[in-house]
């Protein structure tokens, strides 16, 4: 018995060598079908983890109110107003649903330590901010509430910042020079990866509101409120609340359209995510159309060569082999060139996904079901068609085998 | 009188179906003994290949019986069929057949190979067998590299190195010059008297047709007459 499969791995290795073209053309449609499909869906797969992670590092449905029209910072025309702190706590006290209110002040500037300088933003806000934002804390502490009502020069440093002005050493209690502020560590935020492109969320120094107001900004305008809504209450009664309140408050007569704009993440987030199903279902299908090509090239290679193979098979069974002797012979040969064309694929799709994933800015994510899917497929592909028509042919008698066109 | 080694009784086949239905073979009585030396003649499509193809377990026919040492053959499986051809009948096919892309030594270990010999019992017999048809030179050499007649001559080769008990002939000679012809039918004939070989074969040529001891007539499915020709020598 382990004779006989030798002698058949023999002659169906003989063969394959034999017909180095046919065996190569059949080992390429494998390679491309189990390369671009295991490609494609581990680099999906890492877009998708890299997108849920933007999406959960947004903060779960926060409302940014900012003023101007419209999306962005106002545009043309008449500088819109900004907010005060009142409005902050006008909010905060008047709007059913909201948890967290924080107002923020943004700045930029130098931050320098010793030798080391590293250009950063500056937010100017509240400890509410912090924890709407779902920041965690990984040395020191948040601020205290003197230090937010004092407006003390105490910062949080995200992980860019730290890394870029301290090397080991422990940053809690240092202090960096902000312009020409000094100010002390207090904090630092853990890191939330980096965002795509050049949104670095781990570039930042967070300060009290008042400090940067004061200290940096030189006035008491705050640029920007964000509000986190309580899941339990609807987000758009909770934005018409907050709408008519500062309509209210900044004195807009019923004819006047708001000079504020107020954008939900929770948008982000559903924009966010049906772009990256589309995204999938694209990468999906292009791989499903690779899969198929690749399977259809080795159907064509099989096909063309079913009456030079049927004609083997009838030598050989004209002089003297069984037919299951035969199919033992063709089914190593496509096992072998199967599992052959798919091992290249995976090394190939895996080469292709550990130098894409950094260029895509995308994390790498290993899928063993999709590897094995994409094997199996793959191999069945092989097996079937260089196994089904040599069945046939082997059910023949030797004679109409032989003189088969 | 030896019980004969293969037995024909009214076999018949009938090639296609319905209208388009062509018999090919219409009733073939044939006895031949053991250590026979046969020629088979008759027109072009008269039934020689289809009668070689059934005797050589190539082929079933559609009617009739064919006894092999005393066994049915139409009624054994296909696998049985396939040991018959393994264990008894050398084939020399009228167009060859050859593996293509495979060493003429190659071809002819083929069947020793199925018969489970080893790889260096393979080698020597099919060497020798090659030296038989005067090949020797050619073994590594693949049928595209070959001329007709070598192929040929490989084919015969490959038939007998298994060294079978019947050996069953289609035109043989058929791509041969008169020369290489008269060897392999001295060939054919030294196997038939030296080893006991019981040979069939098909053959155009009267002359080669001479160096059997009987032969055949075919004439549109049917034997036409058997005619012996040559007695054994202490006869
Ligand atoms: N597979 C087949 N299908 C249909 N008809 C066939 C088939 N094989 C043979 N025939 C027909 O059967 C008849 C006998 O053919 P066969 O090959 O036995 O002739 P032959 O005597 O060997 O002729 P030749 O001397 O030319 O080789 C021919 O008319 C041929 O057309
Ligand atoms: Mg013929």
């Amino acid at each position: 018995m382990i004779a006989m499969l030798l002698t058949t791995l023999g002659l169906a290795m003989r063969e394959i060598r034999r017909h180095l073209m046919r065996s190569f053309l059949t080992v390429l449609g494998i390679i491309i079908g189990v390369g671009s499909v295991v490609t494609m869906v581990t680099l999906g797969n890492g877009t998708t983890a890299a997108v849920q992670q933007q999406i959960s590092s947004l903060g779960a449905n926060i409302l940014q109110i900012r003023p101007g029209q419209g999306f962005g910072r106002g545009g043309g025309g008449t500088q819109p107003q900004p907010f005060e702190a009142d409005d902050v706590a006008a909010i905060r006290q008047q709007v059913a649903g909201v948890v967290r209110v924080a107002p923020q002040v943004q700045s930029s500037g130098l931050a320098v330590r010793n030798a080391a300088n590293w250009s950063t933003s500056i937010y100017g806000t509240t400890n509410e901010y912090v924890k709407a934002q779902s920041w965690s804390i990984d040395q020191g502490r948040i601020f205290t509430p003197q230090e937010e009502q004092a407006g003390k020069t105490v910062c949080l440093v995200g992980a860019t910042v730290l890394r870029n002005l301290f090397r080991a050493e422990s940053p809690i209690g240092q202090r960096i020079r902000i312009r020409d502020l000094s100010c002390e560590v207090v904090g630092t935020l853990k890191s939330r990866g980096s965002s795509f492109g050049p949104g670095d969320q781990d570039d930042v120094v967070i300060m009290p509101v008042k400090a940067v107001q004061r200290r940096i900004i030189g006035n008491q305008k705050v640029n920007m409120i964000l509000v986190s809504v309580d899941p339990a209450y609807n987000s758009d009664a909770v934005q018409t609340s907050i709408k008519s309140l500062l309509r209210e408050r900044r004195g807009l007569g019923p004819n006047k359209a708001d000079d504020f704009n107020i954008f939900d993440t929770r948008q982000i987030s559903e924009t966010l995510q049906s772009t990256t199903q589309a995204l999938t279902a694209l990468l999906g299908a292009v791989a499903a159309v690779s899969l198929l090509v690749g399977g259809i090239g080795i159907m064509n290679i099989m096909l063309v060569s079913v009456t030079e193979r049927t004609r083997e098979i009838g030598i050989r069974l004209a002089i003297g082999a069984l037919g299951r002797e035969v199919l033992l012979q063709f089914l190593v040969e496509a096992v072998v060139l199967a599992s052959l064309g798919g091992i290249i694929g995976l090394a190939i799709a895996l080469a292709a996904s550990v130098l894409l994933s950094p260029m895509l800015q995308v994390p790498f994510l290993f899928d063993p079901t999709i590897n094995a899917v994409a094997f199996l497929f793959s191999a069945a592909i092989g097996v079937l068609f260089g196994y089904f028509p040599a069945r046939r042919a082997a059910r023949l008698n030797p004679i109409d085998a032989l003189r088969h066109e | 009188m030896m019980a004969p080694l293969i037995a024909l009784r009214g076999i018949t086949k009938t090639f296609g179906a319905g209208p388009a239905a062509f018999q090919a073979l219409r009733g073939i009585n044939l006895e031949i003994q053991p250590g026979d030396f046969m020629a088979v003649m008759g027109p072009s499509g008269s039934g020689k290949s289809t009668m070689m193809n059934i005797l050589g377990c190539l082929d079933v026919p559609t009617s009739g019986t064919y006894l092999f040492k005393g066994h049915h053959v139409e009624q054994l499986t296909r696998d049985e069929r396939a040991l018959l051809r393994r264990r008894y009948f050398g084939f020399v096919f009228q167009g060859y057949n050859l593996l293509a892309r495979t060493s003429a030594l190659e071809n002819v270990e083929l069947p020793l190979l199925y018969r489970g010999e080893a790889k260096k019992v393979r080698q020597e017999a099919a060497l020798a067998a090659l030296r038989r048809v005067g090949l020797e030179d050619w073994a590594r050499h693949t049928p595209a590299e070959l001329s007709g007649g070598q192929q040929q001559r490989v084919a015969i080769a490959r038939a007998i190195v298994t060294e079978p008990e019947v050996l069953l002939a289609d035109e043989p000679t058929g791509n041969l010059d008169t020369e290489r012809s008269r060897e392999i039918m001295q060939l054919l004939e030294r196997f038939n008297r030296d080893a006991g070989i019981t040979v069939l074969m098909v053959t155009h040529e009267a002359d080669m047709a001479a160096f059997a001891r009987t032969t055949i007539k075919f004439r549109d499915g049917l034997v036409e007459s058997i005619e012996n020709h040559k007695q054994p020598v202490d006869a």
